[in-house]
């Protein structure tokens, strides 16, 4: 896998270095290499910003491929013990005050998690965006001194969270420092933004997200920080089955 | 003979009949008042549920529970045939319900979102306010309890974002146009309407609908597919329920005010063998059968209740007749839903020949009871002791 990964980025560096002739497709394969992985386990922080103060809610995430997610909130208090598991397109929380287990679907899953900026769709929604989108490279730009192509994305399959979106993906890392996710009819409906990007396993990751709903007019965006993060780690099976939530 | 006797000796009883008449006319008229109420609140919940929302009834798709908000999603397809026949015969309107966020001044509010023919006549409901020149956003007509929430006045834009048949996020600015006054809360809170063809197109859901409402001469056609008829009956059973909920609450009061006139009246007939005593020994010695004596009490304590009735047309049915023409101001504006009862602003109560004829015969009844309970005491004196005044009480 490993060397599978060296190769690509030789690749595109060789593409990029023979006449910056890299196509919109390798962009977006280089760009989900970056992004997604076989399994991952996240101890992050999400920090909602409100209008009059902030909360900070944090919690540990295991994942493997795109189907299957587990999420364990660890602080503040009220919220410790909060669970959440994805299997498929299904959602179920477990809260540890009511002791029960609800599944999460439908209109629900575009309401915001723990009053956060971002819904349940945009942390379930997280397969490759070479499987989802066409791309179309609209120019490039140069964003504090780092170069960056422009490209926009169309949905090439039904039934996505946001049918259109255009990325501002920096051409050394390969990742979209900045996304705007737009409604089907062109409506902004949501932006995000990543810092801090460092060297994870061969792979170059952002150590904060933030996403902002454009929607709520004085929303002052939620951050994503991750504190730790292990690509490809071994997960259990029993990691994700219901009975966990209550565990 | 005996009816002439019994009404001297209550008359002759002065103060403490009247006493008793005058709490026995109160049970008759708070009976009647709030259970008039209640047929009231009842019957105007259904006449205004009837001219806004259910018409002759519906037919829903069978996956439509209006409860259950996760329901919509999947509640919608195109009508059967002769569903559709009767909404393109303009005896029926079809109304696609969808679950949308809106944007108010940048907050964010879930709301249901329905799209219903702007040309309907079927539910008593301004849809016309629907048509507009202007195609560049989104018509929508709230209620007055809505536009209190949200805080929004005929003209405010604001941003509709909603999932469609695709499961697919859109949005899209929507502009008030009308912001109805209605009775019917359910209408109202957290309810956006939008012209029907604008909300399929919206959905991605073409001629569907989730459910039909069909005007009230209609009778239930055959061929309606899966879709499912609710008449009338089934459509009101939550307010029925609501207000049958409700009900023990007055019955308790009435409890406690036939308790009061009862005891009252129970008090007064045994007062009045103990000290009637040697009356009661002269008529049994005079050779009345002490079943008729018995029968004299028992008559003289019932007609506190045919008193009690009189009483209370006298003093009460000016007040009644009042709240029948003019209602009852009910303090606090129901109408918007807080209560999850239609109320109307004035309340008109309802009385039935029925309402009245049971009240008086179960106000009657009782009375009879403890009127005969203590006169049977009676059959059990010896007319000497009587004569001497002993009495077995």
């Amino acid at each position: 896998m490993k060397m599978r990964r060296t190769m690509v980025f030789l690749i595109l560096a060789f593409a990029i270095g023979q006449d910056g002739a890299i196509s919109v497709q390798e962009i977006i394969q280089a760009m989900d290499n970056n992004l997604n992985a076989k399994s991952r386990v996240i101890t992050s922080k999400m920090v909602v910003h409100g209008r009059r103060s902030s909360r900070t809610i944090e919690s540990k995430n295991w994942v493997v491929g795109t189907n299957l997610a587990f999420t364990e909130y660890l602080s503040p208090p009220r919220e410790a013990g909060t669970k959440m598991l994805k299997l498929d397109d299904k959602l179920w929380t477990y809260s540890p005050q009511t002791d029960r287990v609800i599944q999460i679907s439908g209109h629900m899953l575009r309401q915001s998690v723990m009053g956060s900026d971002m819904s349940y769709n945009d942390m379930m929604e997280d397969r490759p965006l070479t499987d989802l989108y066409d791309a179309t490279l609209e120019g490039s730009v140069e964003i504090d001194g780092r170069d960056h192509w422009i490209l926009f994305l169309e949905a090439k399959v039904k039934g996505l969270s946001y049918p259109k979106r255009r990325a501002w993906i920096d051409k050394e890392w390969f990742l979209p420092m900045k996304e705007e996710l737009y409604a089907k009819s062109g409506k902004l409906l949501k932006t995000s933004t990543m810092d801090g990007i460092k060297k994870v396993q061969d792979r170059w990751f952002p150590s904060r997200f933030i996403f902002r709903d454009e929607l709520k007019r004085n929303s002052k965006g939620t951050e994503w920080v991750i504190n730790e993060i292990e690509f490809n780690a071994e997960i259990p099976e029993g990691r994700f089955s219901k009975a966990r939530l209550r565990k | 003979m005996m009816f002439k006797i019994a009404i001297k000796n209550l008359l002759g009883a002065g103060l403490r009949t009247w006493l008793n008449v005058f709490v026995t006319a109160i049970s008759f008229f708070m009976i009647i008042f709030i259970s008039a109420m209640y047929d009231g609140m009842r019957e105007h919940a259904m006449q205004v549920s009837i001219d806004t929302e259910i018409a002759g009834g519906a037919y829903w798709h069978p996956e439509y529970d209006p409860m259950d908000p996760m329901t919509f999603e999947d509640a919608h397809s195109v009508l059967p045939d002769a569903v559709m026949a009767l909404v393109d015969q303009k005896k029926a309107v079809s109304v696609l319900v969808s679950q949308a966020s809106i944007y108010p001044n940048g907050r964010i509010m879930p709301v249901i979102m329905k799209g219903i023919s702007s040309e309907q006549t079927i539910v008593n409901m301004p849809t016309q306010m629907l048509v507009v020149d202007d195609e560049t956003t989104i018509p929508v007509m709230i209620g007055t309890g809505m536009a209190k929430d949200a805080k929004l006045k005929v003209g405010d834009s604001f941003t509709i974002r909603w999932l469609d048949a695709d499961r697919t996020y859109d949005a899209d600015e929507g502009t008030i146009v009308h912001i109805m006054e209605t009775e019917n809360f359910k209408l109202d809170l957290n309810h956006i309407w939008v012209p029907l063809a604008k909300a399929q197109s919206m959905l991605a859901m073409e001629n569907e609908a989730t459910y039909v409402t069909f005007a009230k001469d209609v009778l239930p056609s055959e061929g309606n597919g899966t879709w499912i008829h609710r008449d009338i009956h089934y459509l009101v059973r939550d307010m029925e329920a609501m207000i049958e909920a409700d009900e023990p609450n007055a019955a308790i009061m009435y409890i406690i005010l036939l308790a009061l006139a009862a005891m009252g009246i129970f008090n007064a007939q045994v007062l009045s063998i103990f000290r009637r005593g040697k009356e009661i020994g002269t008529l049994m010695a005079l050779g009345m059968a002490r079943s008729r004596v018995v029968g004299l009490f028992t008559l003289e304590g019932g007609l506190n209740a045919v008193l009690a009735a009189i009483m209370t047309v006298i003093l009460f049915g000016p007040i009644l007749w009042y709240f029948n023409t003019y209602g009852i101001y009910m303090g606090i504006d129901y109408s918007e839903g807080q209560m999850g009862l239609i109320i109307a602003k004035r309340l008109i109560p309802v009385y039935s020949v029925g309402l009245v004829l049971t009240t008086t015969f179960v106000v009657s009844i009782i009375v009879l009871i403890v009127s005969y309970m203590p006169s049977r005491r009676i059959a059990k004196m010896r007319p000497t002791d009587a004569l001497r005044g002993k009495t077995a009480v």
